[in-house]
């Protein structure tokens, strides 16, 4: 009888290795509370030391709008193109400050918690989850910067603004994909982390934060076109719609299309990709 | 093997060889060095054999010590029990999960010692309320209830280890690996800790202790095994590895 039919006898199963996705799943269910307080109990403890706490959340990319407005609405002048540049402005770089801090964050979930990984055993993918969850919490603030905006720009509060809950949950949906997909990555290739800010960089400057793409390149339509179809594009479009009035701010409705189809596509193929290594994290080759 | 067939297996460790590829930069470094570009390949991988072909099987109820010089694979026999480190040959199998009884990476030191409890009682698998019910017993267990409410951070070092141990102990644990954690705290803590191991093996746990200390090795652990440069040197009685452990270290 060879040791494997001895184990089997006694009920023992092997350590080590990945569970099927099914469990695995349930698995970050029952987890749910750690990830939620983890998320909650990390914006805590970076705010604690910081005499203004947890206005520096809101603080930060107001000041970062402030800056951009200075110089890419008032010397460079792209505010003559936009209507209620201010708000404008300030949805921008607040929906973007969410993408971003959960694309480079997130892609150090599991490296920057390595002695975590390394001495418990809960699904890995509660590390990008509870990230992302982080997030989310600090864009809560933010989201009301931008309704503030929105209001004292003249815009009247609708009940299209309500729309705000699904977006932001689809948004949310996206970064998790996405923080799953270079979580995974940066285990393999440290040196993602080093690129990673340039290509959110590259982003901010392409998806029309401080400029319309559409009144920029209306004479360009593959521009335009490439623009339908860039996810933060589309939801920075579809925040702008919400709560902005006006000729320029017509709800685009297929981009509620696209925008699903990206956070659902991503989401999947993003938990598929980060399951299928699930093993692998900790590992110190 | 010297156990009796009759008693049922929980941990069998079956011929487990683990091997790391490390990169090396292996040589000192040179005057020459300096001169050399940049780009220029000067990382060479090494394979560490860490373990060569260890075999034991535990028992319900045992309690076993691992013993062994600096380096010589015992914390990578146990993170491979604990499936923490993937085995290059041969397997492990387990009853249950086997858990390392440490909580410490998963704590946050600016958090207050309350909130530390909930997150730690969280990242062991806990739920919210299984914490509620046991958090007196945590913190009178880690004897700080006058300092739950201050940040980790301002805990002296022994402070911080009691609470991890408090901690790490309130889940009940069918197969747990302790690596030095009784080396901790003052003596009278020490005792607690020990007895608190014990009360764990004696609910019909199975418990590994890696530890340099022979004296806690002997009041907690009925069996020993000892690993030298990966290889298992020796398996039996406490006492009986033990002294001949402690006669090859004279030499």
């Amino acid at each position: 009888m060879t040791v494997a039919d001895e184990a089997a006898r006694h009920g023992l199963h092997r350590v080590g290795g990945r569970p099927p996705l099914g469990p695995y799943l349930v698995d970050v269910w029952r987890r749910r509370d750690f990830i939620y307080s983890l998320a909650k109990f990390r914006i805590e403890a970076e705010n604690g030391r910081n005499r203004l706490g947890m206005a520096w959340v809101v603080l930060k990319p107001l000041m970062n709008a402030g800056v951009y407005g200075l110089v890419f609405g008032v010397l460079l002048q792209t505010r003559r193109e936009i209507d209620s540049f201010v708000p404008f402005l300030i949805i921008g770089v607040m929906m973007f400050e969410f993408f971003s801090s959960c694309f480079t964050a997130g892609a150090k979930s599991i490296t920057s918690n390595t002695a975590l990984v390394q001495s418990l055993s809960f699904p890995r993918i509660a590390l990008p989850l509870a990230l992302v969850m982080q997030k989310l919490l600090q864009f809560g603030p933010m989201a009301v910067i931008m309704i503030v905006a929105a209001l004292v720009g003249g815009h009247r509060p609708n009940i299209q603004w309500l729309l705000l809950v699904p977006l932001i949950a689809l948004f949310a949906m996206f970064n998790v994909g996405l923080s799953l997909v270079t979580a995974r990555l940066t285990v393999h290739v440290r040196d993602l982390t080093q690129l990673l800010p340039f290509l959110a960089r590259f982003f901010f400057y392409t998806s029309g934060i401080f400029f319309s793409v559409e009144v920029r390149f209306a004479d360009t339509p593959t521009l335009t076109r490439i623009a339908d179809f860039q996810p933060i594009h589309e939801f920075l479009a579809l925040g702008r719609a919400i709560l902005l009035d006006g000729p320029q701010y017509d709800m685009p409705v297929e981009y509620w299309w696209y925008a699903t189809a990206w956070s659902i596509g991503l989401a999947i193929v993003g938990t598929l990709f980060f399951w299928s290594a699930e093993e692998r994290y900790g590992r110190t080759d | 093997m010297a156990a009796p067939t009759d008693r049922k297996p929980v941990v069998i460790v079956d011929d487990v060889h683990v091997e790391y590829k490390v990169f090396a930069t292996g040589k000192r470094p040179t005057a020459a060095d300096s001169g050399r570009r940049l780009g220029q390949r000067q990382r060479q991988t090494r394979t560490v054999h860490a373990l060569k072909g260890v075999s034991f099987t535990a028992y319900e109820n045992d309690s076993i010590g691992i013993i062994g010089s600096n380096g010589s694979g015992k914390s990578t026999l146990m993170r491979a029990i604990v499936g923490l480190t993937p085995v290059s040959r041969g397997a492990i199998y387990a009853s249950s999960r086997p858990s390392l009884l440490g909580v410490g990476a998963a704590l946050i030191k600016d958090l207050s010692g309350e909130r530390n409890v909930v997150l730690g009682g969280l990242a062991l698998g806990l739920t919210m309320e299984e914490i509620e019910a046991r958090y007196d017993e945590i913190v009178d267990f880690s004897g700080l209830r006058k300092f739950i409410e201050l940040p980790m951070r301002t805990y002296s070092s022994g402070m911080t280890a009691r609470l991890k141990f408090a901690i790490a102990t309130a889940r009940t644990h069918d197969i747990l690996i302790v690596d030095e954690a009784l080396a901790v705290g003052d003596q009278k803590f020490r005792n607690r800790s020990e007895s608190r191991i014990r009360e764990i093996r004696d609910n019909a746990g199975t418990v590994f202790l890696v530890s340099h200390s022979m004296r806690s090795i002997r009041d907690t652990c009925n069996r020993v095994v000892w690993i030298e440069k990966g290889d298992l040197v020796m398996d039996g009685e406490a006492d009986e590895v033990i002294a001949a452990y402690e006669e090859s270290q004279q030499r």
